[in-house]
């Protein structure tokens, strides 16, 4: 894997409608970096996704990957550094078996076919569903469903993995099988969640997002225990530090 | 509510069919379709009043139900859906075409003899195409019609279309549920409630398509829809095609039937 640093330098993104949801966000994330994008819902994260991922261009400001600069010509490169895995796995998934889905990526990518199966294999081998290759996706449960969209993009062999609330509507057991899974990858990691105990397992280092702008970044042990900035921020501190809710007592 | 649900579930039947790993199933996708195209010109190059020639050709789906070991009843059902139609168009020609014929002592009119004809065609060829979905599958039906040279623009628009079906269908499901669970003692869907209904439907598939659609961006997707290596056809895929293609041209030139009944009665005498 080759050193990639995302840089993103003065970002200011307006909707159509005249709304501010991006208004100068700066920050560079360095290789093997997992980061935790936070935020009360409608602060920007989504937006700024998007952005990062050039499905939208800024409309002042600049995004670099690994000293690439993102226009619509170095797009297709940057896509291949870049995996993003959709909130919503039912997006991603759309071909009639989940061998097929994975593959599409690495099949755009004009691969061989033997080299296509090898890749497809290798990434339901490292989410743990190769069982489930000759299944129809929708047939799958929630917390498959996310492992198969995640293989999709592994597929692609990204360098820096994005996720948008990868954790979001699975139960407990299958949240903790995809933490382990993400725990696990040697990717540079960009999560945007509202589960902030994951966020605090998972995540080295926080950029809180308030308005559109960067309210706080840095080391994720002392962002996130910060009751005061999180209520500014309308979040609140994880549960896992909050008081117990039988004895009232805090954790220490 | 739930039949529409249901409905989504057998959408997929014809995927999960296609899946399926026989002869049939792993047969070059080009070489079934050109049989099915091939089976499609027979059938419907029958002058309308021939019956009984059409009747060998029922062999094909016959054997294709057998070897690809398809289930008979679901598909039969499908061909069903379809038959109301052409009924519907039918229904009228007994009324204007009642020339007698006799048939078997029976005297008839003409206008049943067309009427049975219609029906039977529009069975065949129906079935017909619901077996070449059914052992190929859609994905791999379009990299055939791009090996047969049909332009890029009109495959991605066949495939796009049949996977938005399911999320259209989808959505439909969810606006339903929410809306039978707030109107209880209802049945089915106030005229007031049709547009807001509609509109919401359209504004709800236009933004899950586009995030369908990003999500392909991001993995690549230029236009270009790559369903996996196409394979070589091999000497079982040129002979399936030589001798189906052989067996419609006979059906087509000699009546059948005709032949082996004069042939027997020939035997008899």
């Amino acid at each position: 894997m080759s050193h990639h640093i995302t840089e993103v330098k003065d970002l200011h993104y307006i909707y159509p409608d005249g709304h501010r949801a991006v208004n100068g966000i700066s920050f560079t994330i360095h290789h093997g970096e997992s980061v935790g994008i936070i935020g009360a819902n409608g602060a920007g994260k989504s937006t700024l996704l998007m952005l990062l991922m050039g499905i939208i261009f800024p409309c002042v400001g600049e995004v670099r990957v690994g000293e690439v600069l993102m226009t619509k010509k170095t797009l297709p490169l940057i896509r291949h550094k870049m995996g993003m895995v959709f909130q919503d796995p039912d997006d991603q998934l759309f071909m009639t078996s989940v061998y097929d889905d994975v593959a599409f990526g690495p099949r755009n990518c004009k691969l061989d076919e033997k080299e296509v199966e090898k890749r497809v294999l290798q990434a339901l081998e490292m989410v743990g569903i190769l069982h489930l290759k000759d299944r129809a996706p929708f047939k799958l449960s929630g917390g498959e469903k996310r492992a198969a969209a995640i293989a999709s993009v592994l597929s692609m062999q990204p360098d820096i993995l994005v996720m948008d609330e990868p954790t979001a509507a699975l139960d407990p057991k299958s949240r903790r099988r995809i933490m382990k899974l993400l725990q696990g990858f040697e990717h540079t990691k960009i999560i945007t969640s509202h589960d902030l105990d994951m966020v605090f397992e998972l995540c080295k280092r926080t950029i809180v997002i308030k308005n559109g702008e960067i309210a706080a970044d840095g080391p994720t042990s002392e962002i996130l225990v910060n009751e005061e900035l999180m209520d500014a921020c309308g979040l609140e501190i994880p549960l896992a530090l909050q008081s117990c809710p039988v004895c009232r007592k805090r954790e220490k | 509510m739930n039949s529409i649900t249901d409905s989504l579930y057998n959408l997929r039947l014809l995927d999960d069919l296609a899946r399926k790993e026989t002869r049939i199933h792993r047969m070059h996708p080009m070489v079934k379709l050109l049989v099915t195209a091939a089976y499609l010109f027979t059938v419907i190059s029958f002058g309308r009043y021939e019956i009984i020639g059409l009747l060998p050709l029922i062999l094909y789906p016959v054997v294709i139900f057998i070897l690809a070991e398809l289930p008979v009843w679901p598909i039969l059902k499908r061909v069903l859906l379809v038959e109301p139609l052409i009924i519907g168009i039918g229904i009228l020609n007994p009324l204007f075409d009642h020339q007698a014929v006799t048939l078997g002592g029976l005297e008839i009119s003409e206008g049943w003899i067309t009427f049975l004809s219609i029906f039977l065609k529009c069975g065949l060829t129906v079935t017909a195409g619901l077996l070449l979905i059914a052992t190929t599958g859609m994905d791999r039906l379009a990299a055939a019609f791009r090996m047969l040279g049909v332009p890029r623009l009109f495959v991605l628009q066949l495939l796009l279309t049949y996977r938005y079906i399911s999320v259209l269908a989808g959505e439909v499901a969810r606006i339903l549920r929410a809306y039978s669970l707030r109107s209880p003692g209802q049945k089915g869907i106030h005229r007031n409630a049709w547009g807001p209904l509609t509109g919401q439907l359209i504004l709800r598939t236009f933004e899950r398509a586009q995030r369908v659609y990003q999500a392909m961006c991001l993995r690549g997707f230029s236009g270009e829809y790559n369903t996996g290596g196409n394979k070589r056809t091999g000497t079982g895929d040129m002979a399936f095609l030589v001798i189906w293609i052989l067996f419609f041209a006979a059906a087509g030139v000699y009546n059948i039937p005709m032949l082996i009944g004069s042939f027997l009665m020939g035997e008899y005498r």
